[in-house]
Order: structure tokens, then sequence, then C-alpha cells
């Protein structure tokens, strides 16, 4: 099977409470928080889909839309 | 995003603090739903109070938000008449193990059909932090400001010697884990219990000195160890995640109906 490949981040700005959880765990750095403490994707061409941001967010604020 | 067709999106964003455990916990039960594809219609989620018993109100299925401790009791009542729905019952520490411990231990031996979550985050973190059966000694807590001088039960432990047919501990920072376990839990037929370690970085956190949601989940990565494992055997004081009672046992509402049967009912 192939291996999943990232289309977008959707992150719903209105439900991120800035936690940092996804940043923080994301194994390859892709995420930052930016000056409002809203998560944004700063490095997605980093980005392997493996979706541990969109499950550890407890606010089910970002999701990783993968090509189909 | 099919989590999404399951929860109630006017209510967002939700009650719980930035970085809150039982947020992850949410997102990974829905998960779980989601690969066992059933039916929003045939879900019944019934919870007590506390931060935890919130739950129920973000999920788009049958719910009912009742009694701090008693969402068990009420829990057993729906699954007597309706035994075909599929019941989950999402409890804080202290509503399931502290008011509610009597409904726990009885629903467990009866081997009802149903799946017991606990989020466990060894606190009462709707009141402002007291206390819980779960804190443990030396912790800290508001109406413990030196120190806990009370041991905390072990809720696999427990939940074994009470007669639940599955039960099965992961953490919030485990998130794959949690939704496999979850998912076999909402399978498995009889009293499930999951106990999922749930960081409360407002109350817990603060008053133990425990830092940030992230460290604290750190700290579950760091403290905890799949069972069985060679690190358990060189470190006890690890807690175990995992699987740790999977069995077949007669279960209640199928019994209840043989009773029904030998009544001569239903004719
Ligand atoms: C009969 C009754 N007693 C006490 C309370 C007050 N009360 C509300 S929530 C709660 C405890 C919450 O702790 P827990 O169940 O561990 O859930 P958490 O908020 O930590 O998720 C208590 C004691 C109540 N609502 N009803
Ligand atoms: S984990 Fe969720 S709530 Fe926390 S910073 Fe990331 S997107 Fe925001
Ligand atoms: S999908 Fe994985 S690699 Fe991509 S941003 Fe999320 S955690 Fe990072
Ligand atoms: S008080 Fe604790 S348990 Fe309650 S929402 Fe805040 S972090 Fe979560």
């Amino acid at each position: 099977m192939a291996k999943p490949k990232l289309k977008e981040h959707r992150i719903e700005r209105d439900w991120c409470k800035g936690c940092g959880v996804c940043v923080h765990f994301c194994p390859k750095k892709v995420l930052e928080m930016d000056e409002s403490e809203k998560a944004v994707a700063v490095r997605p061409e980093d980005c392997i889909a493996c979706k541990l941001c969109e499950y550890r967010c407890p606010d089910l604020a970002i999701e990783v839309i993968t090509e189909s | 995003m099919a989590v999404r067709d399951y929860i109630r999106d006017r209510f967002f964003p939700h009650m719980w603090c930035p970085g809150c455990g039982h947020g992850i916990v949410l997102n990974n039960m829905l998960r779980a739903i989601e690969t066992l594809e059933l039916s929003k219609n045939d879900i019944v989620m019934v919870s007590g109070i506390g931060c935890s018993s919130r739950i129920s109100g973000y999920v788009d299925f049958h719910t009912l938000h009742t009694i701090h401790g008693r969402a068990l009791a009420f829990a057993t009542g729906v699954k007597m008449s309706r035994p075909e729905l599929t019941l989950i019952v999402p409890m804080g520490d202290g509503d399931a193990l502290a008011i509610g411990g009597n409904h726990f231990i009885h629903a467990a031996r009866r081997n009802i059909d149903m799946t017991a979550i606990i989020m466990n985050n060894r606190i009462y973190g709707m009141t402002g932090g007291q206390y819980s059966p779960l804190s443990g000694y030396g912790a800290r807590a508001s109406t413990a400001p030196y120190m806990n001088i009370d041991q905390d039960f072990d809720v696999v432990q427990l939940s074994k010697a009470a007669g639940a047919t599955f039960v099965a501990r992961s953490t919030t920072y485990h998130v794959q884990q949690m939704t496999d376990i979850i998912r076999q839990a909402i399978s498995h037929k009889g009293f499930s219990v999951v106990e999922i370690l749930s960081q409360c970085p407002t109350y817990f956190g603060r008053q133990n000195k425990l830092g940030t949601a992230v460290d604290m989940m750190t700290r579950y990565k760091d403290t905890t160890t799949p069972i069985g494992s060679k690190a358990k055997k060189q470190n006890p004081d690890l807690i175990e995640r995992g699987i740790f009672v999977q069995k077949e046992m007669p279960e209640y509402c199928t019994e209840y109906e043989k009773v029904i049967e030998r009544a001569g009912g239903g004719a």
C-alpha cells in the first residue's frame, strides 16, 4: 500500500486553544505556534502524514487531509 | 473528517481547559467508534457529573447526562430495557470510584454488557482540585495542601477482582493504543473497563508541579510500559499498559432473558 501523501492541514483556529501538544510531539517539526498562540503548519513539505497531531489534539482542531 | 460526523459541533470549542486530556479521550473514542462503523442511533452514552462527564454533551449519539457517581446505574436501566443498544459510560476517577464505587463494583460483578471508560486525572477537576481515591500517597490537592496520606486504588486490580471481563489501561500519549483498546472494549460482550490516564494541567498538574500538558503527556510516555515488558522487570515502578483481562462469562442481560423464559413471560 502506498504511503498517504499530505494534501493539507486543516486547522480550526476557533477551536485551537494553543496547548502546543501537536507542535511538541510532531516527529518532523512541521508545526509551530503563531503570534496568536494558534497552531500553524510552517513546514508542510516535511510532513509524513502520520496524523499523530490530529489524534493527540485535545480540541479536535487539527485534521490532516491526505491525497486518496 | 469522519470524527466530525459524530460530534455536536455547535458546542465547540468545548469547555475543557487548554491541554486537558479529556479532549484526547473524546478524540480517540470517536476514532474507535468510527472503525467499528457503528450507527449513531445504536449508541447510548451515559455520564455522571465532572469535567470528564461533560463528554456526553459533545457526541451526537443518544446521550444521558445524569447524577454524580450514578452513570452506571442509569446505564444498567437503559441496557436492561434495550439490550440491543451499545452502552458507553465515560467517568471521572472521582465519579467512578469515590461516590460511584459501589455502582462500579456491582456492575462489574454482574458482567452487564457495557464499556466503562475511566478518565483518570487523579483529581476532582470540576470542583477545584480536591483529592480523589486515585490521587495517591504523597500527592498534593486543594484538600491536601501538605500531602495526601490516602493510598490509591489500582483500577486494573480492582476491576479484575470485581469481575470485569475486559480490563485495559492506556494513556492520552498512547493514542493509537487507546483507540485500539476502546474498539476492542466496545466489541467485547460483557463489562469492559478501560482506564485512560488523562492529564488535568489546571489542578493536578499545577498542584503537583508537573508542568504543562506536554510535560504531563511526556511523563505518561516515560512512566508506563507495555504489559510484561523487559523494562517492567528492571523497573517495577513502571505502570503497565495494554489489555489485562479479556474473557467470556455469562452476560447479565442474556441471563435475564433466561429468567423471563422460565417465568413464561414474553408469550
Ligand atoms: C451528589 C454529588 N456530590 C458532589 C457533587 C460535586 N461534584 C461535582 S463533580 C465532582 C467530582 C469530579 O471529579 P471526577 O469525577 O474525578 O471528574 P473530573 O472533573 O476530574 O473529570 C464532585 C465532587 C455533585 N455534583 N453531586
Ligand atoms: S493540539 Fe490542538 S489545541 Fe493544541 S495547539 Fe495543536 S491544534 Fe491547537
Ligand atoms: S501528520 Fe505527523 S508529521 Fe505531519 S504535521 Fe502531523 S504529526 Fe507532524
Ligand atoms: S479542570 Fe482539569 S479536568 Fe477540568 S477541564 Fe480543566 S484540565 Fe480538564
